[in-house]
């Protein structure tokens, strides 16, 4: 595969970028090279269009991106990197601030006090290693438990690392795994000799990878990258290693900062969360219209029904781990449906896809129409679609949706959709396995409102039941990974790694509660979290409400309203006297402006040293008063 | 390819990875001469170099060059040894 083979290619790139650095305005550069992130470029052209945007960001241009700190500490150079980085970054909608430690000082940042990193402020720390410098020099003939305690010795030493930086810096650890470099010593027998130095590496990986698990640490699967690329040449040159010590050839630069960049997005809340898909010729080949349900080609038998079928079971895999499905097709609904209901040969079902738009209209305006009906940003959605002319259309008018640059052939599609990265997460928890379920619920949902004849009598219907728990060692992935991808229904939209908001759960003087609904439909998860505390700019007795946010599967159910209840017992039981509401606008969060009003609170003056442009609302915990709901609570 | 030719072709690269259409090049023109060329400007320049005229340096060549006439010389010594001519 082409290096960043999902993004298209440019005709005058080069051009493009020199015509870019001459506009006047910087909001209008930056702008340009966001743009130009998104097409397949080499090292160099993403060397110019980094330099174009920090230029327009040093003169104050923003353009709506989420700031995010990234130390690198390496045992290797990664200086020529960075632009790639950032310019992965462009495309995640991130601005990423980068530091990187002195080379091979890994250890002695981490474990003395570095005044740079710490003046850094890092929301991330990558611990970039290679399998040079982790390298385990031992005896060929060294016995199976020699590997193994030399192993479990270097592991412990990265943990104890990790532990160090997730205290001292408060940061979100990402541990490089180490590319295995040297070349075999003993051919195919390598693995069956536990000392040789490819099998160690390996070994070593494996143990990184649990530990790591174990430790809430994220990877950034170097090896798995390098194996799966193709490129695994490339990734560890040792021409460049011996001339720089580069482990990663600045040809791949731009396939690392991708991959980089991936997690930074994954960190930060902005990877996609929905793929559309359109049906004929990417879901089954031929045209269900004019072939019929008989005519189509999917399915085991011959070998175009089987690229089809195996694209098909990759998107109905990505489904079981949370990414929502839709379908946007040009095609008669009955037609398209048909397909789903009787095709024997369908992996993907009915019931798999959250949002089903097939109609004769452009396909932009359904995929508008699949982000409003899933309440998801049009910067959730990844639109496959193997006709290149409505690709084309949807760049050009919805700039926000992510349209891969597909191959000819199908066979070759999933690898490309996986290359890209768009879904790449911070977590995985249960409810995201139920996630696309829960959304095609929704759909259900959705038609029992138009059959009820009143609100009140549907809400009744659904039969709701809260449960209110603080947030413990269970609930601590998921509320993490709500904290850092909720947008819309999200009052400050304060983000918090893993260790910061574990750090909250265990203050007694905090609230933080996460909230389950369930409903006859079924469960919808973890779907809220409040953090509320009391702040050094209010009067003691007084709480802020720190965070207060909602997936939005779960709007106009009422929810805030029994939530509401659940918080003021929970501050009365620390003796609050006040709730503070804070709300803090984005470009995302207009829907929530109105939230505190709509509860009862009274707008107040923003105490000393709020955030400018913050609205601040007041509720004596004498005063609350819960509007009616149709929601049964639960504390647990 | 000519050496005039080469001349022209790196003048581009070094252009392209100093995002810099003023760089002019001479034989004579060593790193003190190009703000930003510094050890790791060098590989990039000696990569994109390797992409656009289709040749790898080895280890030991990256050590003789010590300005823009060496360049030359080994990119045209370089095309000539794998027929490009």
């Amino acid at each position: 595969m082409e290096q960043l083979a999902w993004l298209p290619a440019h005709p005058e790139l080069g051009a493009a970028i020199g015509a870019a650095r001459k506009l006047p305005d910087a909001g209008e550069r930056l702008a340009e090279a966001i743009r130009l992130a998104g097409f397949r470029r080499d090292f160099t052209a993403t060397g110019r269009i980094d330099k174009l945007a920090q230029l327009a960001r040093q003169e104050g241009a923003g353009a709506g991106l989420t700031t995010l700190r990234l130390a690198i500490l390496a045992s290797h150079t990664v200086d020529h990197l960075v632009p790639a980085l950032r310019v992965g970054g462009l495309g995640r909608r991130l601005a990423l601030n980068v530091h990187v430690a002195p080379y091979g000082m890994y250890r002695q940042v981490l474990l003395g006090e570095d005044a740079a990193l710490a003046g850094f402020a890092p929301h991330l720390i990558l611990l970039a290693l290679d399998a040079e410098d982790a390298r385990i020099e031992l005896s060929p003939d060294a016995s199976e438990a020699d590997v193994a305690a030399a192993v479990a010795l270097r592991t412990e030493e990265l943990r104890r690392l990790w532990r160090r930086a997730r205290a001292r810096y408060g940061a979100q650890v990402v541990q490089q795994t180490l590319v295995p470099a040297e070349p075999l010593l003993f051919g195919s027998f390598e693995a069956l000799v536990p000392a040789a130095p490819y099998a160690v590496t390996e070994r070593l990986n494996a143990a990184i990878r649990s530990a790591a698990r174990e430790e809430g640490v994220l990877l950034l699967d170097l090896a798995w990258q390098a194996a799966r690329s193709g490129l695994a040449a490339g990734f560890a040159d040792p021409v460049r290693w011996h001339q720089a010590k580069q482990l990663v050839s600045p040809l791949l630069a731009p396939s690392y900062g991708e991959a980089l960049a991936a997690i930074c997005g994954a960190v930060a809340g902005t990877s996609r969360k929905c793929l559309v898909l359109d049906l004929d010729n990417t879901l089954w080949g031929g045209v269900i219209g004019d072939d019929g349900l008989e005519g189509i080609r999917l399915g085991q038998g011959n070998a175009t029904g089987e690229a089809f079928l195996a694209m098909q079971r990759y998107a109905a895999a990505l489904g079981r781990r949370g990414v929502i499905l839709a379908v946007c097709s040009k095609n008669t609904a009955e037609v398209a449906e048909d397909a789903f209901a009787h095709h024997p040969e369908m992996a993907l079902k009915r019931s798999d896809i959250a949002c089903f738009v097939a109609n004769w209209n452009d396909k932009a305006g359904n995929l508008r129409h699949i982000a409003r009906t899933l309440n998801i940003g049009l910067d959730s959605l990844v639109f496959v679609d193997d006709n290149p002319a409505e690709r084309e259309i949807i760049r050009r008018e919805l700039p926000d949706v992510a349209v891969p640059e597909l191959p000819e052939d199908v066979a070759n599609y999933p690898e490309v959709i996986a290359a890209a990265a768009y879904f790449e997460t911070a977590s995985f928890t249960a409810d995201d396995a139920v996630r696309s379920r829960a959304y095609a619920l929704n759909a259900e949902r959705a038609a029992a409102l138009e059959q009820a004849t009143d609100l009140p009598g549907y809400l009744r219907s659904l039969e709701m039941t809260m449960t209110a728990k603080p947030v413990g060692p269970a609930e601590l992935p998921r509320a993490t990974q709500l904290i850092n991808k909720t947008n819309q229904f999200n009052l400050t939209t304060r983000r918090y790694t893993a260790a910061e908001a574990e750090r909250l759960a265990a203050d007694p003087a905090a609230v933080m509660l996460s909230l389950r609904l369930r409903d006859r439909f079924g469960d919808n998860g973890l779907i809220s979290v409040i953090i509320a505390r009391p702040d050094a700019a209010l009067p003691p007795g007084e709480m802020l409400i720190d965070t207060w946010l909602m997936s939005c599967r779960v709007l106009g159910r009422q929810v805030e309203e029994a939530t509401l209840g659940i918080l003021a017992g929970q501050a009365r039981l620390r003796g609050a006297t006040a709730l503070i509401g804070e709300y803090r606008p984005t470009a995302k969060n207009t829907m929530v402006a109105g939230h505190y009003e709509k509860l009862g609170f009274r707008h107040m003056k923003p105490p000393a040293g709020a955030e400018p442009g913050a609205a601040f609302w007041r509720c004596d915990i004498s005063d609350v008063q819960i509007p009616k709901h149709f929601i049964e609570v639960e504390a647990a | 390819m000519s050496q005039s030719e080469i001349y022209i072709a790196l003048t581009e690269v070094f252009q392209e990875v100093f995002d810099d259409d003023s760089i002019v090049l001479t034989p004579e023109t060593t790193a003190d001469d190009i703000e930003g060329w510094d050890s790791q400007a060098h590989v990039s320049l000696v990569v994109a170099a390797e992409s656009q005229f289709g040749v790898r340096f080895r280890t030991a060549d990256l050590e003789t060059l010590h300005n823009v006439g060496d360049f030359v010389a080994l990119i045209e010594a370089k095309r000539e040894a794998v027929g490009h001519g």
